[in-house]
């Protein structure tokens, strides 16, 4: 996954390295985080996903036992742009509170002070205008990351980054290309009412000319916040408002992830789970159940949510012939049901058994939290949907 | 000449009231204002107005009091605004032979706009318009050819065929579009603005002439719509190097002005963002061009935006599928009597900085472009198929890894065009 780093790297590394000793290790969580961690509801967030998300993330970082730093995600997303910043002086952030506040989940935490507040600036709470700006500085060679303070509020965004980030570059006969960086905390949290619950993901992933990815770990949220900048496609990061203090080593080298390509979670056998963001570890939780009772599921984070690694899912498939997607996306124009069309497309004769799909509820997700238990894929259902594709 | 320096005192002030009748009244205006008692119209009611019987002109000084115009700078105005009516007649010509498809919004009567503001950029300085864009498009110096391709849907447009009529874009001419929603190009000119802010003082990058400027034209019904808002409260908080330049048409396709605007002197929502706001007669170029030499010396010189509204007319439609059944006769030809061209040709003529024969010539020469811009359009190829897959990332990756684990884009079936995405 890990890709060579650029001749600037060691640039990167150094102003990395005197940006971290100065200013991450006191670490400042997030307002809401903080808050969050006082509700009931914490406890149970904390205990079931976020331990378990250091067991998970730890095989694909076998190499960085010597080496390397913790960090918690927001951390890891932090260090991203600091590295692109310090390498690019076109990188710019642009949103609502990245500047004095330092970004609603901490991700911009001091980086007005170190960039200036043109680079980090702060906007007003108008996400279809500055969105727009952030294309039209694009337009004009900047590489701008315009973050939504939750996700569900790019909504308003919506004509901006179907129109002008998906559309223009092609309208425009390739003239302009438009290297934004569109990201933000998305999926359902802990109680946080339907707005803030959103994942757009589904709205968005017919906007063409546009790419999508969800990172689910710091490491990977890291590799693709730098790969999504560097691209010259727009890229909507999506994060996830459960996982920003996920905590992992991640590398001192530089690195960049791939932005097409999923990742293995668990090599597996008898059939395959096709997983992204915060449901990895809902899949992760069932796949400790399964193996107990003798299955042997693969796991991949498809991590790239448009377009699809065919060439990763489909290898899985050959070997497991028999899929089950896990998402948080709702179920009716979802990404799971684009994968799964996708998957009949190109694997129909490899498969023994339907697809299955587990998605989200098709309800508003709900405030109480047992109604919002029951709106998301919990562990259970993914084992019982295992038992009857594998039976 | 009214607007020609729009210092802080007099940008309050209306210029020239609307009727509108029994609308806002001017306050005791400051001595340099040539501000005549409002003349009061028929009562205006709802359901049936007429959109406005303007008084702009009749308001003006004579033209003796004109800015001075250079016999070489007339000639290139005149000949920018027969460039854009001819071409544009042309359209309609080869829209009804069948030439062009689609919806063709055409800019007749407001030519005094883009020509008194584009023909004051520098080559750097970016236009970003809607979908009533051709004529800022020729303005701005993308040839005639090139546009007239793009409305033919031929390769050899200036956006290979792929945008057409409402998404004009010319990257070496800065024309940054070419938006065909109502008020989604203000924050990308917004945007283009922060740039050039940023190159300046963070890239260090500027042109000694100062920061580039960006021109952002849209309608009066977008002044209605919230990107208007809040991209002028943006510009302004960061004075950003930006003139947002309302073409005034009265008509929102079948909406007018006054039935769907509180307050219609739109030019009065700049100073309520801390901006100058300016009102200009849109059919008069050179006061049109007075007002945007300082519009866009202001903004190069870091001192921010400012919002200009001018009251202009479209001759057409809204578009050529428009009956255009709801404008009045005699509002038609009110506006029809002060056509911009016709006016400054008088000017020309009365300051005898030209001949008659000489633009006569001009005009030859235009038809000869436009006329050389359709057979060129004719002749060109149309796109083929492999363009229809190129684009649409600007990195092609973008279509991602195929089963074979091979990027996509990789596949001979993507530059042919034929594959399935």
């Amino acid at each position: 996954m890990a890709v060579a780093p650029s001749p600037q790297a060691t640039a990167a590394a150094a102003a990395l390295s005197r940006h971290r000793s100065a200013a991450v290790p006191p670490v400042p969580r997030s307002v809401r985080v903080a808050t969050a961690a006082r509700r009931p509801g914490w406890t149970r967030a904390r205990a079931g996903l976020v331990a378990r998300a250091v067991v998970a993330a730890k095989g694909e970082l076998a190499s960085s036992d010597t080496g390397g730093h913790e960090v918690l995600m927001f951390e890891a997303l932090r260090e991203a742009m600091i590295e692109e910043m310090t390498l690019d002086p076109t990188v710019c952030m642009i949103g609502e509170d990245v500047g004095d506040y330092g970004g609603s989940y901490k991700v911009s935490k001091g980086l007005s002070e170190m960039f200036g507040d043109l680079r980090v600036l702060d906007t007003p709470i108008a996400e279809n205008s500055f969105t727009g700006m952030g294309i039209g500085a694009a337009m004009k060679g900047l590489r701008p990351v315009v973050e939504g303070m939750n996700m569900g509020f790019l909504l308003l965004a919506y004509n901006q980054i179907s129109n002008n980030c998906g559309m223009l570059p092609y309208t425009s006969g390739g003239q302009f290309k438009i290297p934004i960086v569109i990201r933000g905390p998305g999926g359902v949290g802990r109680q946080l009412g339907a707005e803030h619950s959103q994942r757009l993901e589904s709205y968005f992933q017919s906007i063409p000319g546009i790419q999508m990815v969800a990172c689910s770990t710091p490491y990977n949220a890291k590799g693709l916040l730098k790969a999504a900048i560097r691209s010259d496609n727009p890229v909507v990061l999506f994060e996830h408002v459960l996982l920003y203090n996920l905590k992992e080593k991640i590398p001192d080298e530089e690195y960049i992830c791939s932005l097409e390509e999923a990742e293995m979670v668990r090599p597996g056998s008898q059939l395959t789970i096709l997983t992204y963001s915060r449901m990895r570890y809902h899949v992760m939780q069932a796949v400790k159940t399964l193996v107990n009772k003798g299955y042997d599921p693969e796991v991949i984070d498809i991590r790239s949510l448009k377009p699809f690694d065919l060439h990763t899912i489909g290898n899985s498939i050959k070997k497991t012939h028999r899929v089950l997607i896990v998402e948080e996306c709702m179920r009716t124009g979802g990404i799971g049901a684009s994968l799964r069309s996708a998957i009949i497309d190109n694997f129909w004769d490899e498969l023994d058994a339907r697809p299955v799909c587990l998605s989200s509820q098709d309800v508003p997700t709900p405030y109480a939290a047992t109604l919002e238990d029951a709106t998301v894929v919990q562990p259970a259902q993914i084992v019982a949907a295992v038992e009857e594709i594998c039976q | 000449m009214a607007a020609a320096s729009f210092t802080a005192a007099k940008f309050l002030a209306p210029v020239a009231a609307r009727s509108g009748g029994d609308r806002a009244r001017p306050s005791p205006a400051p001595s340099a204002f040539a501000v005549r008692p409002l003349r009061r119209g028929p009562a205006r009611r709802l359901g049936s107005v007429m959109a406005v019987s303007s008084d702009v002109l009749k308001a003006a000084p004579a033209a003796t009091a004109y800015p001075a115009v250079t016999r070489e700078e007339a000639l290139e105005l005149y000949e920018d605004m027969i460039l854009g009516r001819n071409f544009e007649d042309m359209c309609a010509q080869m829209y009804y032979r069948g030439k062009m498809f689609g919806f063709v919004h055409l800019y007749n009567g407001q030519e005094a706009v883009s020509t008194g503001f584009i023909k004051q950029l520098n080559q750097p300085d970016c236009v970003v318009s809607t979908y009533r864009d051709h004529v800022h498009a020729l303005s701005k110096g993308v040839p005639a050819r090139a546009v007239m391709a793009e409305l033919f849907g031929k390769a050899t447009g200036c956006c290979r065929g792929q945008g057409g009529s409402m998404h004009m874009f010319s990257e070496p001419h800065n024309l940054l579009g070419g938006f065909a929603f109502i008020g989604e190009g203000i924050p990308v000119a917004t945007g283009a603005a922060f740039a050039a802010k940023y190159r300046h003082e963070v890239l260090k990058q500027s042109s000694p002439d100062g920061l580039d400027v960006t021109l952002a034209f849209f309608g009066d019904g977008t002044c209605n719509n919230g990107q208007f808002f809040e991209c002028l409260n943006m510009a302004q908080l960061w004075k950003l190097p930006i003139i947002f330049v309302v073409e005034n048409n009265l008509w929102a396709i079948g909406m007018s002005h006054l039935r769907s605007t509180s307050d219609p002197e739109i030019w009065k929502k700049g100073p309520a963002f801390g901006m100058p706001g300016v009102h200009v007669d849109g059919m008069d170029v050179l006061k049109v061009r007075e007002v945007a030499k300082e519009a866009i010396d202001r903004a190069r010189r870091g001192e921010g935006p400012t919002l200009v509204e001018c009251e202009t007319y479209r001759f057409r439609g809204h578009s050529l599928a428009d009956p255009d059944e709801l404008r009045r006769p005699d509002e038609k030809s009110h506006y029809a009597a002060r056509d911009p061209i016709t006016s400054l040709k008088k000017y020309i003529i009365e300051q005898n900085l030209a001949s008659e024969a000489e633009l006569k010539s001009i005009e030859k020469k235009i038809d000869d472009v436009v006329e050389e811009a359709v057979e060129f359009a004719d002749a060109s190829p149309l796109p083929p198929r492999s363009q229809l897959l190129e684009n649409v990332f600007a990195d092609p990756k973008g279509f991602g890894i195929g089963p074979d684990g091979k990027y996509r884009c990789e596949d001979p079936k993507f530059t042919q065009g034929t594959a399935q995405v």
